[in-house]
């Protein structure tokens, strides 16, 4: 399955991961209290800066992340003309996308194994309250693992009705998708018990 | 618990699906995904708990930075746009879904998933959304709900078919409703 990290490396993907969510997480708590615009344009314009550092593909990818915002930021802006305070909207739309895009340069440069392996290190801890940090990480796996494998045998479904139908499909096949999913949960539920299974946290102490 | 954990990954895997569904838009224009239909029916199918935790797995992977948000989007952004409130509040939402379903009168099972999607999957879901578009936009309660309103309608075209959806897999497959008892 196809990560939103970027697969080329950069200077920021050697940067540990720890490091980047630590600075964005401090960053955004810097942020929020702005209001200023001009402080706000500088921040953007250097997260946009950031962004371009990554190369194009880096750029266009972030395009296809904010274009979906640009309808409320439009609605946002026209508020703000109704009510006279244009320049409390700008503030507003500045930090917003500074944040974005600013999360949205980690997710590209952090692959998706150095997140899976920090979050497996970020849940350890919980452990000891009863969290069954095993089960947590077989979870992820066989979502990420049985995602395509849905995906296709939706798309086989859609082949099937448009072969039958000129009407659209839409959520008509929602029950049998649904039905894939019940029938392969059940069958991985035998299959993972047939390997041994997954250790509860009580045993493995 | 092999068990649990199967249905809690393969519902969240359902949830990507559903957001991979040709979108369409409503007579006002607003566009609605299949996405939180997939968040009303892992309440109903998985009842409270697992259901929540299937949310809560979908949530981790999108942050992770998998594309599995409606239109393909992914990573720690999405937590910082205008619709954090909204994701936050699926898994409460699942939750309360769940709960509603397990607990609810022996009634058909379209009317009770369809109940019950409607208290958790808007009521319940609109009261952290609508909280957290005010504070990201820095606006008050009422002008974020004004905001958040016209995805009313498509949220309650979900919910019925969450309801019409429980019955046919109800009907195919009862023991695999587990929110559902005997």
């Amino acid at each position: 399955m196809l990560s939103l990290a970027l697969p080329r490396v950069s200077w920021a993907h050697r940067v540990p991961a720890t490091a980047k969510l630590a600075g964005l997480l401090v960053l955004s708590l810097v942020l929020f209290p702005v209001k200023d615009p001009i402080i706000l344009g500088g921040a953007l314009a250097a997260v946009v800066m950031l962004t371009g550092s990554l190369g194009t593909s880096a750029m266009r990818q972030t395009m296809r992340f904010v274009v979906p915002l640009l309808f409320m930021v439009g609605l946002l802006l026209l508020f703000h003309i109704v009510f006279g305070q244009l320049r409390d909207g700008i503030a507003i739309v500045l930090r917003l996308l500074t944040m974005v895009l600013l999360a949205n340069f980690v997710t590209m440069t952090t692959a998706l194994s150095e997140m899976m392996a920090l979050v497996e290190k970020l849940f350890a801890p919980f452990a000891k309250i009863g969290v069954n940090v095993r089960a947590v990480s077989v979870a992820m796996g066989l979502a990420i693992r049985f995602t395509p494998v849905l995906l296709t045998k939706s798309g086989l479904l859609f082949d099937a009705w448009r072969a039958r139908s000129q009407k659209p499909a839409r959520w008509r096949l929602v029950v049998p998708i649904g039905l894939a999913a019940l029938d392969d949960a059940e069958q991985i539920s035998d299959a993972l018990r047939a390997r041994g299974g997954v250790p509860s946290t009580r045993r493995s102490g | 618990m092999e068990r649990n954990i199967a249905y809690v990954a393969l519902f969240a895997a359902l949830i990507v699906v559903l957001g991979l569904l040709p979108k369409f838009n409503l007579l006002s224009g607003v566009p609605i995904t299949a996405q939180s239909l997939g968040v009303m029916l892992c309440g109903v199918v998985l009842g409270a708990k697992r259901g929540a935790l299937a949310v809560l797995l979908f949530l981790l992977l999108v942050a992770i930075g998998l594309p599995f948000l409606a239109g393909g989007r992914g990573g720690i952004g999405v937590f910082a746009t205008p619709s954090v409130g909204f994701l936050i509040g699926w898994p409460v939402a699942a939750f309360v879904t769940g709960l509603i379903m397990q607990r609810s009168a022996p009634a058909s099972i379209l009317w009770r998933a369809l109940v019950a999607s409607v208290i958790g999957g808007i009521v319940v879901l609109y009261a952290f959304g609508i909280p957290g578009m005010a504070l990201m936009l820095e606006k008050d309660l009422i002008t974020a709900a004004g905001f958040a309103m016209p995805f009313v309608p498509g949220d309650i075209i979900k919910a019925v078919a969450a309801g019409a959806i429980a019955q046919g897999l109800y009907g195919m497959r009862p023991r695999a409703l587990i929110s559902v008892k005997g």
